[in-house]
């Protein structure tokens, strides 16, 4: 997944790694009723162990996430009925917590960024590289290049451009004595500057994922579409955009999942301070880093989980309506 | 037919026009999406002093691989790169066991529990994995180990908690695509080795495993990367900074090489090697694992 990338299509990789699937071709129901009572306990075990693995790691925490949010636990010592607090964590946050409100504008920032911009480059490139033109493979390779690179690593390298004695500012004719721009130590210009490295690579992962998808469309509809008259234009946007729908609900889930998953690139170059504010770093630094107001953190966390849950069910449902019976 | 040829000309020249526009963007764009590397390889290669000396922006005087030498040395990157090893291998071999045999074993399930299960392992792959941490630090805290297995008695700041946790969080996804991919095999397969009274566990060994490298492969490759690339999970559940994988442990030797950004430079595209080397020596898995997911098989 991760990724996205799912998984990001797996998802970021995930990127980071979310991973998206889409499911094969419907497929008729049939029981191997002839299977031994040893092979039923083989099967138990071999799914049993990976199941309880995901509860034990992954769905208890999620529900432990919203009951700690309730509480003013602070990480030692037992739970007890003095440690809930109701909703006081949320008014808190909503009111009072001064990071909290840039942070999550700027993940919606981030998310509108992605949709609106990175990602229809992406699928901008994947259409013209498509075509039978010479060299698409050698444009592709260069395009989906930082794909490979960890988000850390990308960090390092687009801090060198941004350097106030870096290429950008050199490149403008600014110097450090007169009147550099410090891109990334200015709280209102950061943001920016990040999100255009983290299109970087965005871009090249949504080229990728569009690419495949177009290889799938059958060739007819677009010869139909030429004999018709239709503009280069007029055949995307009328009948390649919407037999993509399938593939269009993938982009959509991983732009959405890896926006909210943002974390390392502003961590690598600020720690998330100073403008780069996001949901995902307030709940490592208020619960684990810097200080360990459990119940806090996990508030911010429940934020998030509420976010995110609208592109996993998104996604679920397409997996349901395409896997299921 | 004089007329058709006669209108087809400007027509013709018209496309041809509108190629070399089209080249002419996509040049321009790979130039820029070529150069920050680009630009951080060429301050790798040149020394601090000449860069201080005439500005970035400036044409270079000396160009050598001191950095990446002093770099690799004085990061001790070597050790960084065994720690990475060490958690890289058995997280992606395990994952791919985990994820091939249940995809196997759910192909042999009742539909329903089949979808369930599917949808729970996917879901779990998709969450942002910020919204478990808080958890999930807790409990590698809590859960007691023998000291055999974790010399600290715990999963936290663990080799084998940080593989545990990409285990946990890859296998959905690639439980996904694995079964989605079995079941494009031929049925006939399973019934001929139940006819031929295979065991369940030969049937998987002998012919369902095989009919999968491709799969594999590329789940193999995406799944190196991603956990090699991975710094959010290292960072928060490996607190000893040597013991991180070298992924997280840049964000320590960010701090070491502050007044030197060009051996910060070289190390940064020293430890993207090994996923340079996937770029080009695996590309095809690579591009594979991340459309099998989004496409069918």
């Amino acid at each position: 997944m991760p990724d996205p990338q799912v998984l990001s299509l797996a998802p970021a990789p995930a990127p980071t790694g979310a991973g998206v699937v889409v499911s094969g071709p419907p497929k008729k129901k049939r029981r191997y009723s002839i299977l031994t009572r040893r092979d039923k306990i083989v099967l138990l075990i071999i799914v049993g162990i990976p199941v309880v693995l995901d509860i034990v790691f992954i769905w208890g925490p999620t529900v432990a996430s919203i009951l700690f949010s309730f509480t003013n636990w602070q990480g030692y010592g037992g739970i007890t009925a003095q440690n809930v607090v109701g909703l006081q964590n949320y008014t808190f946050l909503f009111t009072q917590y001064t990071l909290f409100w840039p942070a999550l504008s700027h993940n919606l920032l981030w998310l509108a960024f992605f949709v609106f911009i990175a990602s229809p480059i992406g699928i901008f490139f994947a259409v013209l590289l498509d075509r039978e033109i010479r060299g698409s493979r050698f444009y592709q390779n260069i395009f989906y290049f930082p794909v490979v690179l960890s988000l850390a690593v990308v960090g390092i390298i687009w801090e060198l451009q941004y350097a106030p004695d870096g290429f950008i500012d050199s490149a403008l004719g600014l110097t450090k004595q007169t009147n550099a721009i410090d891109w990334l130590g200015n709280p209102s210009l950061n943001i920016w500057a990040v999100l255009v490295a983290a299109s970087w690579r965005h871009v090249g992962y949504i080229m990728v994922l569009y690419l495949a998808g177009l290889k799938s469309v059958d060739p007819t509809l677009r010869e139909a579409a030429a004999i018709d008259g239709a503009s280069d234009i007029q055949t995307f946007f009328r009948v390649i955009f919407p037999v993509m729908a399938p593939i269009n609900v993938v982009i959509v889930v991983v732009t959405v999942i890896e926006s909210l998953r943002a974390f390392d690139l502003a961590y690598i170059i600020n720690q998330g301070t100073n403008g780069l504010e996001l949901l995902s770093i307030l709940i490592t630094n208020n619960s684990i880093s810097e200080a360990s107001l459990v119940g806090r953190g996990s508030a911010i966390a429940v934020i998030l989980l509420v976010i995110s849950l609208v592109p996993i069910t998104l996604y679920l449902t397409r997996v349901m309506r395409s896997t299921g019976e | 037919m004089t007329a058709n040829t006669m209108a087809g000309r400007p027509n013709k020249r018209r496309i041809r026009k509108g190629r070399v526009a089209l080249h002419a963007f996509l040049i321009t764009m790979s130039i820029v999406w070529l150069w920050p590397l680009a630009w951080a390889f060429l301050t790798a290669l040149r020394p601090l002093s000449d860069t201080i000396k005439n500005g970035s922006w400036s044409w270079p005087t000396t160009l050598n691989l001191n950095n990446f030498i002093n770099g690799f040395q004085q990061a001790n990157l070597g050790y960084y790169y065994l720690n990475t090893l060490i958690v890289v291998v058995p997280a992606v071999l395990i994952t791919l066991l985990i994820a091939s045999l249940v995809a196997f074993a759910l192909t042999r399930v009742r539909s329903r529990v089949n979808l369930f299960l599917l949808l729970m392992f996917t879901a779990g792959n998709l969450l942002p994995p910020q919204v478990i941490i808080v958890p999930v630090y807790y409990i590698f805290n809590w859960l007691q180990l023998p000291t055999a297995i974790a010399d600290n008695g715990r999963l936290y700041d663990q080799y084998i908690g940080i593989i545990l946790i990409h285990v946990v969080f890859q296998m959905g996804f690639c439980i996904f695509v694995l079964s989605n991919y079995m079941r494009t095999l031929p049925k006939e397969l399973n019934e001929a080795a139940l006819v031929d009274g295979a065991s369940l566990f030969r049937t998987f060994r002998s012919i369902i495993l095989p009919l999968c490298t491709p799969a594999l492969a590329a789940l193999g490759t995406l799944e190196f990367t991603f956990i090699y690339n991975d710094f959010f999970w290292a960072l928060l559940l490996m607190k000893t900074g040597s013991k991180r994988p070298i992924t997280s442990a840049l964000n320590n030797l960010q701090g070491q090489f502050f007044t030197d950004q060009n051996v910060l430079a070289a190390v940064a595209l020293m430890v993207a090697v090994p996923t340079i080397i996937v770029y080009i020596a695996l590309q095809r898995h690579f591009i594979r694992g991340l459309t099998l997911g989004s496409t069918k098989g």
